[in-house]
């Protein structure tokens, strides 16, 4: 879910970084005239509202009830303080479930490294290219919760996979969510086919951007694909790729849609996004769920930070 | 180079968003006679649109100058408790039972009367008490057993219901030597699971909440918490329910138990008619469907504990408690909801459906819970909650499933341990 929901800002920041960064390199110029300073905040008006009134608001909220022992209705919040982070660090049944999101972050590798391929493949002349991308980029637009009923029926025993292998050949299929072993890779597996057309559709157009005189001047000393791929196209979509590597991060950690539609968190396939909503709406503890989702809140921000630390885009405004 | 720290905040502000509450104006209509608009929620989907749309021009045309409108939601239990925070959730609504506890009742909802005075003329009205005030009323009740194919228990050689846990699965045995599936958890869909509870004072009697909240280890041998998870364990355990039981699906168990397919299922009465209608669909008779007591027979012979699904209420915040009032009363005694239902009707000079034959042929004793004493409503929940624990839902069921199935850790034995340490520990917890 953070993904797609952290995708949309994130990638706009990116965008408008260039103009920004333009402004700044250019100081002392004053605006040519005093109106025109109101009217940009005219348009921000709506979404500025949005903004604050379904982002901000509710979060400090959050941290506001990740203080208190509420229970989702009494009237009154009982200010317990720092009880509840105590009580996540001392029990090790809350963090236990980040093991499955290994599985995630194994996907979301996957997904990159799956959706790189296939866009730098149909970035070059191909057959159906138009075709190609859209089925690629369609599991996005469907709804999760039809993905996941639909997944249901792929996997079950007897369903559309194992007939599928059952048509090559192969008779002894496991139970793709009864068997523990396998339920989260299923569920990985489901969520990457479900995301991956988002990556896709940012590395294609991070792609295109790139002048193709440096391809005609590449094929005239001689590159093949390869070093097409590794000295042009790599280098320019960097920045694309580290945004992309930490909302994979973050989703891989923050994984829920697929497994509580399909699974429901059962067969050991909770994460800790899954439990903290079991938390706040199954066992009314809505104190303690607050504080679980600020955990994570944290946990993603100092991964963003580690990761721009170790990975800095030091080649960022080469305007 | 934006370093703004927003990715991961956009998830959880979509959940705290619905938080935001509503508030409408407009002159309040507490007494006098039902007039005016009032919204209904409801949990019921299927019928929405039909059946209650005909109950509500029946209603429009007793009581001119009202109207009904529906409101129906699909996760009940779950959008409800969201709108209970805000003061906008209908002029009539089902009470969440999940998650409102009774001493919160007065809260959220309309006093109906005392509990005395409405126990003369409806069933489970204490269910819906707190401190000797009703706040609802119930849709219907219906009494617990396991729906079963007939055709295929008797091909079984099975006539008579088991008596005890071992000739249930003496019996489940046999059916599955003859092909069919003996049992269906429903473990997919979850709430099957969380019915099973409704069992809860089969042996103990009426007073088993009382007895559970001051007991240390309710899973253990001769209580009722130890009888209904130990079954299920049990046939879990010996390969008598379905291979998967993460793919389950609701909708196709009718089908498949109208088919012969899986046999039985431990469910409410309420789910007998159901079953009826998949099986009148598949081509079957509706005798095929039988519906028996718990393999928990007494001295006494078999008892089924009766509850009410769940209860009408009047906001508190309704600007017309005059029609919502008017409209519980008239759902329940002139609608025949219930009947339609095949379920056992709130109203208590009702007749008993047709449903519970069976029943009625084995001279089944009903049994209905004893109140929770004064003050102590809310304990059994709490506990639970503490606990994390979830008696009334599935999450901890399925995670026994697993267990008896091989695919977690542990056996019988360790299962119930940890549940008795939990629910020792939470109880210590709540007392404080």
């Amino acid at each position: 879910m953070v993904t797609v929901q952290g995708a949309s800002p994130a990638t706009r920041a990116v965008v408008t970084n260039h103009p920004s960064r333009a402004r700044t390199l250019r100081p002392g110029r004053p605006p040519k005239a005093t109106g025109s300073r109101v009217t940009p905040w005219l348009f921000l008006v709506v979404p500025l509202a949005f903004l604050i009134v379904l982002t901000y608001v509710p979060v400090a909220n959050m941290f506001w009830y990740s203080l208190t022992s509420w229970d989702g209705l009494e009237p009154e919040q009982e200010f317990v303080g720092i009880d509840n982070f105590v009580q996540i660090f001392t029990k090790p049944e809350i963090f236990q479930v980040f093991f499955v999101s290994l599985y995630y972050l194994v996907g979301a590798v996957a997904q990159l490294v799956l959706a790189l391929y296939l866009a730098t493949l149909l970035s070059f002349r191909t057959r159906f290219k138009n075709l190609f991308k859209g089925v690629i980029f369609f599991p996005y637009l469907i709804n999760g919760v039809a993905i996941g009923l639909v997944f249901l029926y792929f996997l079950r025993p007897g369903g559309t996979l194992d007939a599928l292998l059952a048509a090559v050949g192969v008779q002894d299929t496991p139970q793709w969510l009864g068997d523990p072993s396998f339920v989260n890779a299923s569920l990985a597996a489901t969520s990457v086919w479900r995301y991956m057309g988002l990556n896709f559709v940012l590395f294609l157009g991070a792609i295109q951007s790139v002048p193709s005189e440096q391809y005609e001047a590449a094929d005239l000393d001689g590159a093949n694909s390869w070093h097409k791929f590794r000295f042009i196209i790599l280098p320019s979509i960097r920045r694309i790729l580290g945004l992309s590597f930490i909302l994979a991060i973050a989703g891989a950690l923050s994984a829920f849609e697929m497994p509580y539609v399909m699974t429901g968190g059962a067969n050991g396939s909770e994460t800790f996004v899954i439990q903290t909503v079991n938390t706040a709406f199954k066992f009314s503890k809505v104190g303690l769920a607050s504080a679980m989702a600020v955990v994570l809140l944290l946990i993603v921000l100092i991964i963003t930070f580690v990761q721009r630390r170790v990975f800095p885009d030091e080649k960022g405004g080469e305007s | 180079m934006s370093r703004r720290p927003i990715i991961g905040l956009a998830a959880t502000a979509a959940a705290a968003a619905l938080v935001l509450s509503g508030c409408s104006g407009g002159a309040a209509n507490d007494d006098g006679d039902p007039s005016g608009e009032i919204t209904v929620l409801t949990n019921r989907t299927d019928l929405v649109d039909t059946t209650f749309k005909d109950y509500a021009a029946e209603f429009e045309k007793q009581y001119p100058g009202t109207t009904v409108k529906f409101e129906a939601l699909t996760d009940y239990e779950g959008d409800a408790k969201i709108r209970l925070n805000s003061k906008d959730y209908g002029d009539v609504l089902l009470i969440p039972s999940s998650n409102v506890t009774k001493d919160q009742y007065a809260n959220f909802f309309e006093p109906l009367g005392s509990t005395e005075e409405q126990s003369k003329t409806y069933r489970f009205a204490n269910e819906a008490s707190f401190d000797g005030t009703a706040y609802g009323v119930s849709t219907f009740g219906s009494a617990m057993g396991y729906v079963f194919n007939r055709d295929v228990w008797t091909k079984a050689g099975i006539t008579e219901p088991p008596a005890t846990e071992e000739e249930y699965l003496a019996a489940l045995e046999k059916i599955k030597a003859n092909g069919s599936i003996p049992y269906y958890t429903n473990y997919k869909d979850g709430w099957p699971l969380a019915t099973l509870e409704g069992n809860l004072g089969a042996v103990q009697g009426p007073k088993v909440r009382t007895e559970m909240i001051a007991t240390d280890s309710p899973w253990t041998e001769g209580n009722d918490q130890y009888n209904i998870d130990g079954l299920l364990f049990d046939t879990v355990a010996a390969g008598l329910s379905e291979p998967d039981p993460t793919t389950t699906n609701w909708e196709e168990s009718k089908n498949l138990l109208a088919s012969g397919e899986i046999s039985s299922m431990v469910l409410g009465s309420w789910a007998v008619s159901q079953m009826q209608d998949a099986a009148e669909k598949a081509g079957e008779s509706r005798d095929v469907i039988g519906f028996w007591p718990m393999p928990w027979k007494t001295d006494e012979g078999f008892t089924s504990v009766t509850a009410s699904d769940k209860f009408l209420a009047v906001s508190k915040y309704s600007k017309n408690k005059a029609t919502a009032k008017a409209w519980i009363d008239w759902f329940t005694n002139e609608s025949g909801f219930a009947a339609s239902q095949g379920a056992i009707s709130p109203v208590i000079s009702d007749p008993a459906p047709d449903t519970l034959a069976d029943f009625s042929d084995l001279g089944v004793t009903y049994l209905e819970l004893a109140p929770d004493p004064v003050g102590k409503e809310a304990v059994i929940n709490d506990i639970a909650n503490a606990a994390e624990i979830d008696l009334f839902g599935n999450t901890y069921r399925q995670k026994l499933i697993d267990v008896a199935r091989g695919a977690a850790d542990g056996d019988k034995e360790s299962a119930f341990a940890d549940l008795n340490e939990r629910w020792a520990a939470a109880r210590a917890d709540v007392a404080e």
